[in-house]
């Protein structure tokens, strides 16, 4: 097949920098719209042709529904299915593909956790922690269960830097402390939270540590195992998968006490109007007919990942972000939503005098894809006491070359509204 | 697509120093606007006399469009009858969203102040932002000054 010869022409698995441009060509959107210069990867990433084609070339050749039939096909669809899980495993470090349960996305995996460890594991007045980067999917899950529960919400600060506030938060854990549900990386700044340091205090206050790994996943190595934290979840789409498929990685023992959240097919041992009997984990957690083709699509994005070196996406993202900042900040009137010293993939920008949203429109003209607004997470834009942002974000594709586009883009929106213009 | 359609010399001058920015000290209406997908927010203030407007002024954060309209607003419906207010938006809203809407000929002219931000209807993601503040006028008359939800297209 012509498409793996053509996987391995921009692979380097040594981990040295690849060369971007050979990414580019394996992403068909960029052959389709030649003039687009795409910069809202965190938004979703655009989809390799791996992808597209090994989920296509799965419905022609062994799809048939899973864990079900006996015939031949059915066992190929499964294996399938169960090797995406395999995939997944190897790819996060997990101890067992048992660990691994297929959701739609991270929305789904967080209220997964919410729903099924939550009632079970939490009382009125116990604490779940998350801080104030999150975004509304690591928010409104656990509104919902102190609304259900008389749980209470606490919210770990970020300094004036940008950085989440380590003093802060070790000063918020105390007996009360059950669960800290944080991001990896903010989905707004970039900022890269320092999640190691996060799990050691929250699990000295034997509390249990949830990672959002959205926008990590598609940018950083992430090892479940050496991070030690108890959840971790994700969605297929940011990280050049498709669409409806997502990853709630919990350590065994925990997904062994939870009890399922949701009822029918796939998760069930025995049936009987009398009693029912639940499978075991992941399969409890799986009711009804999984989306198997995103499974494959999700194992296929990995494994491209993979084949380009985990290491060097996150020196090509790194180098990229220090590229667009030098960029950005040369120009008069622009200025960085703080990051913490640490931003990786993503940054948030404002131009004086210029709305983010005529920003967008602005840079739309010039086929810049830029996203504007609060990117889901209104309570970060009241602390930064910012109506909207602006927000570039890269992905493996990305080019010095769609950097310097955004800041033409940027020069032309000063000029069209003459401001600070050179 | 010329972007100075869209961003006229009128329009950047009403974003940049909007007309009628500030809050009215006994407003007789009001309303909060919201478009929760860019964060625009924009607060309607009214007096009325009868049914005639006889001060109105906002305050609020938003884009250069969202900012424009609401200033150009508050000088076209200055002194009109609440009948002739309605007009004007429906003529207004009817102009970018494609529906049309006519206007009778004693407000032709607002009608012509107004015609600088049709430019929008070139951008149907940038259509909210022009009549968000019409639409929070529209909810601070029914709503008689208590707090209503304001929708937008
Ligand atoms: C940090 C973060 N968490 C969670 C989500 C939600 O992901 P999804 O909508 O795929 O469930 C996003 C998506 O924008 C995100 O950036």
């Amino acid at each position: 097949m012509t498409l793996l010869l053509e996987d391995r022409a921009a692979s380097r698995p040594d981990g040295a920098a690849f060369d971007p441009m050979a990414v580019r060509r394996q992403f068909p959107i960029f052959g389709r719209n030649p003039g687009l210069t795409f910069l809202d990867t965190a938004a979703s990433a655009q989809k390799p042709r791996a992808v597209i084609d090994g989920m296509a070339e799965f419905y022609r050749t062994d799809y048939a529904n899973v864990h079900r039939g006996v015939y031949g096909l059915s066992a190929r669809s499964t294996a399938r299915f169960e090797a995406a899980r395999e995939t997944v495993a190897r790819f996060l470090n997990a101890t067992d593909a048992s660990e691994i349960v297929f959701v739609r996305g991270a929305t789904e995996g967080i209220n997964l956790v919410a729903q099924s460890w939550g009632p079970a594991f939490l009382r009125p007045g116990d604490q779940v922690v998350v801080s104030e980067l999150e975004h509304h999917s690591n928010i409104v899950p656990w509104q919902m269960l102190r609304q259900r529960l008389g749980i209470e919400l606490v919210v770990a600060p970020i300094g004036a830097d940008g950085a989440l506030d380590l003093v802060a938060f070790q000063g918020l854990l105390g007996p009360r402390t059950r669960l800290v549900a944080m991001t990896h990386l903010a989905n707004v700044t970039g900022h890269v939270v320092a999640v190691e340091a996060v799990v050691r205090l929250a699990h000295a206050h034997g509390a249990l540590v949830l990672l959002d790994g959205c926008q990590a996943v598609p940018r950083l190595p992430v090892d479940v195992r050496a991070l030690d934290c108890d959840f971790y979840v994700f969605s297929g789409h940011k990280c050049y998968g498709p669409t409806g498929i997502g990853v709630l990685y919990a350590k065994r023992a925990l997904l062994d006490a939870m009890p399922p959240w949701q009822g029918g097919g796939d998760m069930i041992r025995t049936v009987s109007f009398a009693e029912t009997t639940y499978q075991d984990a992941p399969q409890r957690f799986e009711a009804g007919t999984p989306d198997i083709a995103g499974a494959i699509g999700l194992a296929l994005a990995l494994d491209f990942m993979d084949g380009l070196g985990r290491a060097a996406i996150r020196d090509h993202e790194a180098a990229l972000t220090r590229y667009a900042e030098a960029l950005l900040t040369e120009i008069p009137g622009v200025g960085l939503v703080a990051a913490g010293g640490s931003r990786l993939g993503a940054l948030s920008f404002l131009v004086d005098g210029i709305h983010p949203h005529d920003l967008a429109t602005i840079f739309d003209q010039h086929d810049v894809a830029v996203r504007a607004g609060h990117h889901c997470a209104q309570p970060l834009m009241d602390r930064l006491d910012l109506p909207a942002t602006a927000r570039a974000s890269f992905g493996v594709y990305s080019t010095e070359a769609d950097v310097e586009r955004l800041a033409e883009a940027i020069r032309a929106a000063q000029k069209l509204f003459g401001v600070a213009a050179r | 697509m010329d972007l100075r359609d869209l961003y006229q010399d009128i329009i950047l001058d009403h974003g940049r120093s909007p007309r009628n920015f500030r809050a009215l000290a006994a407003p007789s209406h009001f309303a909060h606007g919201h478009n929760p997908l860019c964060g625009d927010k924009v607060t309607i203030f009214l007096r009325l006399e009868g049914d005639r407007i006889v001060e109105v002024s906002f305050e609020g954060k938003g884009c250069a469009i969202s900012t424009a309209s609401a200033s150009l607003m508050t000088e076209v419906v200055l002194n009109k009858t609440l009948a002739e207010a309605e007009a004007l938006f429906g003529h207004f809203h009817g102009t970018v969203t494609g529906g049309g809407g006519d206007l009778p000929d004693a407000l032709a002219e607002e009608g012509e102040r107004l015609q600088p931000l049709t430019g929008v209807k070139a951008y149907p993601t940038r259509v909210k932002c022009a009549t968000l503040a019409w639409h929070t006028l529209e909810a601070a008359v029914k709503g008689g000054g208590l707090p209503v939800p304001v929708k937008t297209e």
